[in-house]
Formats: structure tokens, sequence, C-alpha cells
């Protein structure tokens, strides 16, 4: 993974500085509350109902063990034990102490990490395919691409105060699109033209939120070394037109819409016109430095399906069912991807405690080049795995509570903090995950089940991804009481789609029962092999209504 | 006297900007950009006289984009570019382009509610002047410039990103 330099350890170092500089001011009276308000976002601070909350970047996931202790010590010594992996392959803490926030991030820069630009309006934390750089089917390792974007967003001086938060992802995978890429605001998907040149097909206008829209292809093909002109061209059209008056209607998307699409991209191909032979072009130099970065670990050379593996196969089940549902095939013979889903009974989705944490590094030391990385699933990936050790591995993590064999099935959930923690919610999503996971315990039924996006967003901001769960469940205010909008039919991925409200929305405690209904429509109607996504696209939205809503089937009119 | 900051240093503001009936003289004053994009005949060639003696600026306020302006922009001595709130971040591009595509030399300033912290980012994007708001401390600004010993992106004092110059 990528590795300061000099250059790159003292502007985060003075980032430190800048920001306990503010701090202190803050803490003296000199800054209102309100312009610290942007000053503290681009910190990652937010301030939530009980505590401010701290989210610190994970640069398109990457881990290293190193960087996982750190983490573990700060959950222990400034926060309550525990921390929180966000739907942005970030990490949350909900218990910092606000004057303690700039010394937490003087030690997260000790290890190459930091918070900048985690949240207000400026370009977020780039994100692309958790299994990047170990799976055959991807075009190239989007990584160092992820880098050369972080890089040049980080304090960009034209861009920290746009007209709203923007999101970027790169994917390098054909068919498959596991970073969610065009519900962002741009989406850059790393492609060979004709000639067999790389580059890039830029999508842009996408986004969840109030109003979810997969976004709109701006460019079908632009040359690797223009990538940052043609950034820069994209954001200075939406830091000029986009609309600043009301903040539901301030994402690019919105301004894509209101111009069309062609229109969209005439400007910014104006725009462009005059900065792509700038200096800004990149060098291949810089380019084959970044890609340095990231080259494959000391390999060993292995064979296939070892002995020591396929028999702990043969003879454990729990272990088969495990390797069934949570690892993947590596590019490398030998080699597996395992994922870790931090989503145990009783503990929010995405939560971690310090322990887990710490031993989680030692895993990771032990079993995958000291590498780690964290997903938008909320999981936590080792990703270059010996198969004959993988056995191993498992009863480890299993010991520490990290092996439930659940990946992409049901109670593999999405969930935001939701109204335990968040000022922004209308409802709490926490109590809908754990009542599911509750309900949903019986691994042969989730099995059987088999993949279903389920994702929970506790208000129309979406951080739960409601709008792509195949079941998304919304929060939703009425009069004051908490209750929950369903949504079925949205995907992530290839075939992303928005998911369509069921109807009206249910108290909390009738979610489980409606969810269970839900999948008793699927199960009695799906055909041999058909997923619930595969089913609902078959047999629409009819069905699951007459199940959930039988009352109104029978008092409506007879059937024509 | 206001005090503003240019070229990093505090100085007494020679500049007024004046209401859109104002009456026009030889002192320096400031016009809002729209009062020159509807003037006409007599009163247009009154301003591009009183421009070319090098004694009219022009503001443009929130909304007004730098294409407008375009090289037109070339032959005043100052132009202010207004943010009316710190959040608001059209004015950097805005300078930006005066500087790099429009290719604007005279006196750049930042008006409105600028403060402290956006300090170092104004000044990259061109601006050499700030009109801060009353409330902030210039002394302790004046310090903002220098918060970052080097930048990832090139900018309009130094083209180069980074890259270019490891």
């Amino acid at each position: 993974m990528y590795v300061y330099d000099d250059l790159d350890q003292r502007i985060i170092n003075e980032r430190v500085a800048q920001f306990q500089d503010q701090m202190d001011r803050y803490l003296d009276g000199k800054i209102l509350e309100e312009e610290f308000l942007p000053l503290r976002l681009q910190n990652g601070i937010y301030v939530q109902r009980y505590a401010p909350m701290l989210r610190i970047a994970v640069p398109y996931g990457m881990l290293n063990s190193q960087q996982l202790r750190m983490m573990a010590e700060i959950a222990r010594d400034y926060d309550r034990g525990y921390a929180h992996f966000s739907t942005r392959q970030n990490l949350q803490y909900n218990w910092p102490k606000l004057e303690e926030c700039p010394e937490i991030l003087g030690k997260l820069a000790t290890v190459q990490m930091h918070a900048v630009q985690t949240s207000g309006n400026c370009i977020r934390n780039t994100t692309t395919d958790e299994y990047a750089g170990v799976i055959a089917e991807e075009l190239v390792d989007p990584r160092p691409y992820c880098e050369i974007i972080r890089q040049w967003s980080t304090f960009h001086p034209e861009f920290a105060f746009l007209p709203r938060k923007f999101k970027i992802a790169v994917n390098a995978v054909e068919g498959a699109d596991r970073a969610a890429t065009r519900m962002h605001d741009v989406g850059i998907q790393i492609i060979r033209n004709e000639a067999g040149e790389l580059g890039y097909r830029v999508y842009a206008g996408g986004g969840l939120g109030r109003t979810p829209i997969l976004s709109s292809v701006v460019r079908e093909f632009l040359p690797e070394e223009d990538l940052l002109t043609y950034l820069d061209a994209i954001i200075r059209v939406y830091n000029q037109f986009g609309r600043r008056d009301n903040k539901y209607k301030a994402r690019i998307k919105i301004l894509v819409k209101a111009l069309g699409v062609e229109r969209f991209s005439e400007l910014v191909e104006a725009e462009w016109e005059h900065i792509k032979d700038s200096e800004g072009k990149l060098p291949s130099e810089e380019l084959a430095r970044i890609k340095s970065h990231f080259t494959e670990p000391d390999y060993l050379t292995l064979e296939a399906d070892p002995a020591t593996y396929t028999d702990a196969l043969a003879n454990d089940k729990a272990f088969a069912r495990w390797v069934e549902r949570n690892v993947r095939a590596h590019k490398k013979t030998g080699y597996a991807v395992a994922t870790f889903a931090l989503k145990q009974k009783g503990t929010a989705p995405g939560d971690v405690t310090d322990s887990q944490i710490f031993a989680f590094a030692d895993l990771a030391d032990k079993y995958s080049f000291g590498e780690a990385r964290s997903t938008h699933q909320q999981n936590l990936v080792l990703a270059d795995v010996e198969q004959a050790k993988l056995y191993d591995l498992w009863k480890e993590a299993k010991a520490l509570g990290l092996a439930t064999p659940t990946l992409g099935l049901l109670t593999d959930m999405i969930c935001c903090p939701g109204g335990d923690f968040c000022a922004l919610a209308n409802a709490k999503s926490l109590p809908i995950a754990e009542a599911l996971q509750n309900k949903f315990d019986d691994l042969d039924y989730l099995h059987d089940l088999g993949e279903i996006d389920l994702n929970i967003s506790g208000c129309m901001n979406a951080c739960g991804h409601h709008h792509i769960g195949n079941i998304g469940i919304l929060g939703v205010d009425k009069k004051g009481e908490e209750f929950y909008q369903v949504s079925l039919g949205g995907a992530s991925g290839e075939d992303a789609a928005v998911g369509k409200i069921l109807g009206p929305s249910f108290a909390r405690d009738r979610m489980a029962e409606i969810i269970s209904t839900i999948l008793d429509v699927y199960v009695a109607q799906r055909i041999e092999g058909e997923t619930f996504i595969e089913a609902f696209r078959r047999i629409g939205m009819d069905p699951f209504k007459a199940a959930v809503y039988p009352e109104k089937v029978k008092s409506a009119p007879a059937a024509k | 006297m206001t005090q503003i900051i240019l070229d990093k240093q505090i100085t007494t503001d020679e500049w007024t900007l004046v209401a859109d009936d104002a009456a026009l003289s030889a002192s320096k004053q400031v016009i809002n950009f729209n009062r020159w994009a509807t003037a006409e005949g007599a009163d247009k060639e009154a301003l591009i006289a009183k421009r070319d003696a090098g004694s009219l600026g022009i503001q443009l306020n929130a909304g007004d984009t730098a294409d407008l302006l375009a090289t037109d922009c070339q032959g005043f001595a100052l132009i202010n570019v207004e943010f009316p709130k710190f959040a608001d971040g059209r004015g950097y591009s805005a300078a930006h382009l005066l500087r790099k595509r429009y290719g604007f030399t005279g006196q750049l300033r930042s008006v409105g509610d600028v403060l402290f912290d956006q300090l170092f980012f104004m000044m990259r994007c061109g601006f050499n002047a700030m009109a801060m708001r009353e409330d902030q401390d210039l002394e302790l600004a004046v310090k903002g410039f220098e918060t970052f010993s080097s930048s990832y992106q090139g900018d309009v004092n130094d083209a180069r990103p980074l890259f270019r110059r490891r």
C-alpha cells in the first residue's frame, strides 16, 4: 500500500498543527460556533446527539496492522472501547471528547492516517472494490488511481467549500461493481479503449439521499494521464453552477439532471479544453511512482487446494459453510480472500471492540502480509491468506466472534448509526438491525434464503444505503413517532437499481414480522436457484403488497 | 480608515464601493458588476475612461461567474470577489479563472465573509488582497499564509502539482 514520503508526512503533520490551533481559538471564543463547524467537519468531527463523532479516513479501505493497532489504542484510550466501520470504508469513534480530537489526530498522523475531508462540503474519501489487487477479474489495480485522487483532493484550494459533499468511487472490474460506482457524484470505471490503451469511462451525477439517481456517462473514454484535469473540470463546473440555496438540491446529481447530461458534458468538455494540457496532466513517472507502492507481496509458489484445506472442508461443516460464504478466489494459486463479518448478534453492524481490532491486527500480521481492508458493507477483509492456513485463521477468528458465515446473506446488513447516535436521524436503526438478527438467527434458513442485501437508514440522508438494498428500510418521523418504510427491488453492483416503496410505513415492533412476511413470499414464489432480487424482478411488487397489506387487497374492488 | 491585507501586509484601503446610482468621481471607486454589464452609451464610455485611468474597480457579487467578465477584466486595477458566506466557495473558482484563464494581473480581493481559515486557500487561488470581516484579527490573519509549507495541487502561484516538484 501507499507509504508516505517526507512531503506527505509533513502535510499531514501541518494539518494536525492547524487543527490544534483552530481548536484552541474555538475554545478561546475566537471562532464562532458556526464558523468552527466547517473547520471541524473537514477534520472529521460531527457533533452528534450525545457527543462528537470523529470519522477517520481509511483511504480506499486499505489498512496495515500498525494502523489497526493505533485505531484500537484510540478506541481504548479515548472512546468507550469500540469503534464503528462506516459504509464509506471509514472508521468512526462515537465518544471522543471534542478537545481531545487534535491529540487523536496527532496520534493517527504517526501511522500515516488522518481525518481529512471525512465530512463537510468537500471531496470525501475515494472508495473502490474491497478486493482490489487480489482478484483475477480486474483490469488493473484501481488503488493507485484512488491514491492519485486522494493526493489531488487533499486541501484542494478551489474545492474546499463546494455546494455539498462530493464522493468519488473507482472500479476496475467489468461486470461487477462492489464500489457502487454509479451511486457516486463521480464514478470512474477503468477501461481499455479499442487501441488497448488504459483510461476511464467517467460518470457523474449519481447519489443516494433524498433523490436517489444512477449516474450518467459524461465521457466514454478519458486517457489515463488526464484523470486529474478532467476531475478539475467537472468540479469547477459544479462549484460555480451547483445550487447553494437548498441543501437538498445541492448535490451534483441535481445540476446534471437540471442541465441534462448532454449540456453538463458540454460545459465540462469546454472547461477541460482549457486545462487538459496543463501541468495537471499526469506524467508517466508519477503514475509509475504511485503504482510502485501497490506491487504484489512476496507470494509463495503454492499448490491449489492443498490437502490440509480440503480435509478441513470435508470434516468441519461449520468451516465449510464459512468458506462457502466468506472466502473467495484469489488471483494467485493457493491463496484466498477472506471476509470477516462485523455483524454479530447483539452489536451494531460495523462495530468492533478495541480488543477485536488488536487481535485482528495480529491476524493480519500472521496470515496476510500485515495488511487488511475495510469494506463498504461494513466488514473487514484479509486479502492474501494461504488456503492451507485458512482453517487455523478461521478458528482464531471464530474465537474472536469474527467468523459469522453470513457474508451477503440477510443478516449481513448495512446499517447507519441512526437515532441512537446521529442528530440527523428521524428514527433509530440499530434496534431494527438487532430485532432482525434475533429473528433470523437460524443459519440453515439464512443459507437457504441465499444472497439478500438488506440495508437500513435512520433518515433520508441514506447513510445506510437503503435505496440500493434488495430490501431497504428507512426510518421516518410521523408526528413525533418513529416509523419505518420498506422498499423492495434496490440493487447495487453492475445492475444497480433504486428500490421502490412497498407501501405505508410500520411501527418498530412490527418490522421483524413484516420482513418475515416478505421473505415468505419470496420462498413461496422463487424458482429453483433464483435469488431474492431475481425473483422480485420477475414477479414484481404486487405479491409482496398482497401479503403485507392483506386488508387493502380485501377491500379493493374485485379484480378486472 | 479600513484596513485590508494586501500582498500579505496590513495596509489601508484606498478603494470605496459605491452604490449603483452613485455619481462617479476621480477617486478610486468600485462598482458592482451589474452596473458595468448594463451601462450603455455615454455611461459606458465614462466607465471605460475611468477604468483606463486606473481608478475604477469592479465587484463580482454572489452568483456573478468569472466568464461574465472574461477578458474585460484585464483593464481593471481592482476586482473584488464577494463571499456572501464563508461556506460559499464559488469565489475560489472565480479567482482561479480570472487569473489563469482571463489574464487578470491587477489587485484581486476577497470581500464579505472573509475569515482567517480561508486565507491560505484564497492566496492559492490568486487573491492577493483580502478585506476581512470586521471582527477578524488582521495581525493574526497574516500568519495564516504559512499554514502549509507545501501542497499537492498546482495553483495560481505555481502551476506545478507536487508530482512535478517532488
